[in-house]
């Protein structure tokens, strides 16, 4: 993992084989992938809303589902990646905290979830692979080589997806 | 909207001693409960990028229990408590009078014990915090989560991100000192609410 670019919250970040992207601690963030395999040429952003149009603040793209979605494809596609060779896999969107509350905390997760899912679908693109929900928080590495997303959480062996 | 880049020094020294008279009680709280003698630091006023908030915790992977409580009322914001995993095990041997080292792991019971130690602590700083500045505050149910500390720390901060891209944490490290055993709070006001703080503590136009 030491050889990778690690990015935070509300960045994101594209590259070449060799190289590997990695974010760490995904609570109900969600890590959005694609990858061009045949030039092996990919993307990864840490987004952390579901929406910008609630924000007041719309200046880091990277930051929100719906603008993030068309930014990583397009900074991808200025490497030479062709849109309908991307993969796309998901990773995140867990509900971290238990307990009896209706703050946003609790429900983003799942509200990350769909807002990525209805990006993809407004770019005419689905997701391959997605490892989403749950309670337990992920750290992932994007691969660019292979196109392996693997994800480690604490409380189970890592695996890729 | 308050702009928390442009805190001038004096509204800064007024939000640690926020932190102090509201750690302070919740310190003693712990004490009284626990019978133990408690330390604590002098709060420190930090504004960091909230890609950037695992870094306050000890890195983005390292497992902690976090407790979560929001506040609402006229200053909301969120409170944050930290306990390293291996020293919510030994508060726990503490609070439920076990032998040291008997808790080896955090099932239903403990998360509740330590939720409410977390809940009683939440209930003093904030109280103090009321008196102080004679705003209403009134703090949520405590959440409880056990993970990697960015995980729990960025959700916790999560909706900050609708405003901008930073966040404004009064930390207070407190420690047992019989013990080695270190927690860490963090008050987080929304920026909407440090207006009424510092208002309050008559330095709004410092």
């Amino acid at each position: 993992m030491n050889d990778a670019i690690i990015i935070g919250m509300a960045e994101l970040k594209v590259a070449a084989a060799p190289l590997k992207i990695a974010t760490l601690g995904l609570g109900s963030c969600i890590g959005i992938c694609i990858y061009d395999r045949v030039i092996k040429v990919g993307g990864m952003v840490h987004i952390m809303l579901p929406d910008s149009e609630i924000a007041h603040d719309k200046v880091n793209e990277a930051k929100f589902a719906n603008t993030a979605v068309p930014l990583l494809v397009s900074e991808c596609e200025k490497l030479g990646a062709i849109h309908s060779r991307l993969e796309v896999k998901i990773a995140g969107g867990a509900q971290m905290f238990t307990g009896h509350t209706e703050d946003t905390a609790f429900s983003i997760g799942a509200k990350n979830i769909q807002a990525v899912e209805l990006a993809f679908v407004k770019m005419g693109m689905a997701i391959q692979t997605r490892n989403v929900g749950g309670n337990a928080g992920r750290s992932i590495t994007l691969d660019l080589e292979t196109g392996d997303l693997h994800i480690r959480t604490l409380n189970q062996e890592p695996f890729i997806i | 909207m308050f702009n928390i880049e442009s805190l001038s020094s004096l509204q800064c020294d007024a939000l640690k001693e926020i932190g102090n008279i509201g750690a302070g009680h919740a310190a003693t709280a712990l004490s009284q409960l626990l019978s133990e003698k408690i330390e604590m630091t002098v709060p420190s006023v930090s504004i960091i990028p909230l890609g950037r908030a695992s870094e306050v915790v000890g890195g983005p992977e390292r497992l902690v229990t976090g407790i979560y409580t929001q506040i609402y009322g006229d200053a909301p914001g969120k409170m944050v408590f930290f306990f390293p995993y291996s020293e919510a095990l030994q508060l726990l041997d503490i609070v439920m009078v076990r032998t040291p080292g008997a808790t080896q792991s955090i099932g239903e019971i403990e998360q509740s014990a330590i939720t409410e130690i977390v809940n009683i602590m939440t209930g003093a700083y904030l109280g103090a915090l009321i008196r102080f500045t004679n705003l209403n505050m009134l703090p949520s149910v405590p959440a409880f989560a056990c993970d990697m500390a960015g995980a729990i720390i960025n959700t916790a901060l999560m909706d900050l991100g609708v405003l901008g891209d930073y966040a404004l944490l009064i930390e207070t490290q407190f420690s047992l000192v019989e013990r080695k055993l270190d927690g860490h709070f963090f008050l987080v006001p929304d920026p909407g609410a440090l207006e009424k703080i510092l208002g309050a503590l008559g330095v709004w136009t410092g």
